[in-house]
């Protein structure tokens, strides 16, 4: 066996774990583990340029891979700065191991120098942590990080290591556990048959049924049966924000996204509907508005997820069913060819025709500017056409994150990479980083804001670091657009402290200054052109200065404390 | 409505704090805590007392089963159980006073477990309404201190919380 220092280990560990790449930024309390990253060339260190945007970066590579992202940061103002990153990921349920330095055990507690009890602090939002207190528990700590973050409902692990426990002088046998087991951690691999049976049965009887999905159709890897399924049934569906990709936006039976800015089609036919099946969704106050007793009035509730508790937490499920999303839609696809009932085709003929006339209202549709202005819109559409909805869309948080999801079809999982629950300003740049690495040959682009690009705009150097050829579409519209808008429609208008066009840097020359490309588009007729020219650069990180219309506003929106049905469609009609 | 949760979990440093995190995070509310290893060293068993709506119950209850470190709960009010707390209190006694606090003492089936000569410490065991009733019978004039652990409790005939 080989003897290992629990520095060595730690890298020897994330090697048998089969780890690509590991996104971090080395300090004091790290040092003996950064000495063994250096001896060995398995797993790839990308050095970013704050931990921030190291959580981040891991988090789109796993959104885009489905494998865990990995992210090593010192102790003190090292952890504390992964902080948000770990958050983001927690709320979204993506899998993550944060390995965090710590101060040596015989100082944790004294107030030491970048002491930050990480375990505590982070403790809200991860799925479990760790502190190592052996150089020996090293392995089997790294085997039980991975098994917890990845299976189940998936989330943040943080593993806080002191720095006694990597001195390269104490040595142990080395040996990587095979298997995990934990008593207390168990995770279904089924979902009840009963309680399946009474869902189908309700599905098969609906007059007007409509299926919401969201993110854990996608982390569940259950896409293809919810496409199979949708389409035997010829159901509606609307997917949630954090469910973008997992049906076919191109396809007929697609309602577009629901909930407070989702489509007038999607939350008219939430609002009617007579059952409804959920798949890993979870009933989010951004889908419900936010009084839930107003949610689907008149709908037999239908619940999958893998998490017990997120079931019947805002809204009551009628059928609730524990379960593996893939491994329910699987059983439920085979009972619903063997039931002796059928899906009633009149009805939901009656309910189509319903729905095709909310459709009429083409809520989505965008007027163009008298005087050649871009709209927010038409940027993402035009991005959408030239990449024919096969771009890796990251995007950040506010007006261009809705613009996004509204405007840019996506057809496949895993290709929408957003800050959906903590809706974390700064994301999508660092995250587009971490796609790039997973795909060095795909088209990584990041939508984004000049707000939101400013949040971690340092990673301009770590994308010169590693040639990292991102293209950034920025929706400038010289303010922060969503608050913007809501001090709009909220506030009288009155602006406080949402505008700043007087300070914006000149972003090409920006861009420019770490060795990358700047692009600035400002009338509607160089859109196209200048877009695929600029995305046509192959090994360049091109930053897209779009100047977009600043009085745009994010339509449909829900009205608060209303029903789904209750939509401001522009800035001068409701529904 | 008051609820008394009993919960196995790893005897781990964190484990703790994991709980109570939880229900300061999720905005429950703890009446009492009570928690000590069991016979097996590597666990402890964490009794609660809460209240809420069923709803809310039922939240709590699945949210601390996500706990890696709980292994496994039983919530005891759903069925027949024993409930006990033990209090420990200081109560002044001196002159006449004395026999009267002994004779409130014997009636609730308490000890006198130290004794000065103006002072009582007095053992008492039993549902936290037993105690209540105690302290008031007694008299808020009085009462020095009181010391209570907090409820611990368990199933009524074969039921157990065991792995």
């Amino acid at each position: 066996m080989e003897q290992l220092s629990g520095g060595e280990a730690l890298i020897r560990a994330l090697q048998d774990e089969g780890v690509e790449f590991l996104f971090g930024y080395p300090g004091g309390a790290v040092l003996h583990i950064y000495d063994a990253l250096f001896r060995q060339d398995h797993v790839e260190h990308i050095l970013v340029r704050h931990e921030q945007a190291a959580t981040h970066a891991a988090d789109g590579y796993a959104r885009a891979t489905g494998k865990p992202g990995v992210v090593l940061v010192t102790s003190g103002p090292g952890a504390t700065n992964a902080v948000t990153g770990i958050a983001t990921a927690y709320m979204d349920s993506i899998p993550m191991v944060v390995i965090s330095g710590q101060v040596e055990s015989r100082l944790i507690g004294s107030d030491g120098f970048q002491e930050t009890d990480m375990v505590g602090v982070s403790r809200p939002i991860v799925k479990h942590s760790f502190m190592v207190q052996n150089a020996a528990d090293i392995p089997k700590t790294i085997k039980k990080a991975f098994h917890i973050a990845t299976s189940g409902r998936p989330g943040p692990v943080v593993i806080d290591v002191p720095k006694d426990v990597t001195d390269p002088k104490v040595k142990f046998d080395y040996e990587y556990p095979k298997e995990i087991k934990l008593r207390s951690y168990q995770v279904p691999s089924r979902g009840h048959s009963g309680q399946i049976k009474k869902a189908v049965e309700a599905l098969l009887g609906a007059k007007c049924p409509m299926i919401y999905t969201g993110g854990g159709v996608i982390q569940g890897e259950g896409c293809d049966e919810l496409i199979e399924l949708t389409r035997k049934l010829g159901y509606p569906i609307t997917n949630t924000l954090m469910g973008l990709g997992a049906y076919p936006s191109t396809d007929q039976q697609f309602l577009g996204m629901l909930g407070m800015h989702g489509t007038y089609e999607a939350n008219m036919a939430m609002h009617y509907c007579d059952v409804l099946l959920a798949v890993g969704a979870r009933f989010d106050d951004r889908v419900t508005n936010s009084d839930t007793s107003k949610f689907c009035p008149d709908a037999t509730i239908l619940h999958v997820d893998i998490d017990p508790a997120a079931i019947s937490k805002t809204v009551t499920a009628d059928v609730p069913i524990v379960g593996p999303v893939k491994a329910v839609l699987l059983e439920m696809i085979n009972q619903v060819e063997k039931s002796e009932q059928q899906v009633d085709a009149g009805a939901l003929e009656i309910w189509w025709k319903q729905i095709e006339k909310w459709r009429e209202r083409q809520c989505l549709a965008v007027t163009p500017s008298v005087d050649g202005t871009i709209k927010p819109q038409q940027a993402v559409q035009a991005l959408y056409d030239i990449t024919e909805g096969d771009a890796f869309i990251s995007s950040d948080v506010g007006q261009h994150q809705m613009f996004a999801a509204q405007y840019y079809g996506f057809d496949k999982p895993r290709r929408w990479i957003n800050s959906g629950g903590l809706g974390t300003m700064g994301f999508g740049f660092p995250a587009a980083m971490g796609v790039q690495f997973a795909y060095p040959d795909a088209l990584s682009v990041c939508v984004t804001g000049e707000g939101s690009f400013m949040m971690n705009q340092q990673e301009f150097a770590t994308c010169m670091q590693y040639g990292l050829p991102i293209k950034i579409v920025c929706l400038n519209n010289e303010a922060l657009g969503m608050v913007k808008q809501w001090q709009d429609m909220q506030y009288g208008g009155r602006y406080s402290h949402s505008t700043y066009s007087e300070s914006l840097p000149d972003f090409i020359k920006l861009a420019e200054a770490y060795g990358h490309v700047g692009v600035r588009i400002e009338k509607y007729d160089d859109l196209h052109s200048k877009l695929k020219a600029a995305l046509a650069m192959k090994d360049k990180l091109v930053f897209i200065d779009i100047l977009v219309d600043p009085s745009e506003h994010v339509y449909p929106m829900a009205i608060k404390g209303g029903a789904m049905k209750d939509m401001v469609l522009s800035k001068t009609e409701r529904t | 409505m008051r609820h008394i949760i009993s919960v196995l979990m790893e005897n781990e440093p964190g484990a703790l704090s994991r709980v109570v995190g939880l229900f300061s995070q999720r905005n429950y509310n703890i009446d009492s805590l009570t928690v000590a290893p069991t016979e097996d060293q590597s666990l402890s068993r964490l009794t609660l007392t809460t209240s809420g709506d069923d709803a809310r119950i039922e939240q709590i209850t699945k949210h601390l089963n996500k706990l890696v470190d709980v292994v496994k709960l039983v919530d005891l009010t759903e069925g027949a159980h024993i409930e006990r707390e033990l209090m420990l209190i200081k109560v002044k006694a001196v002159g006449a006073q004395r026999a009267e606090v002994k004779r409130t003492v014997d009636i609730f089936r308490g000890q006198v477990v130290d004794l000065t000569a103006s002072v009582f410490t007095i053992q008492l065991t039993g549902a936290g309404d037993k105690l209540d009733a105690f302290i008031a019978a007694l008299g808020d004039n009085v009462v020095l201190e009181v010391a209570r652990t907090g409820v611990s409790g368990i199933a009524r005939g074969e039921k157990t919380l065991a792995l």
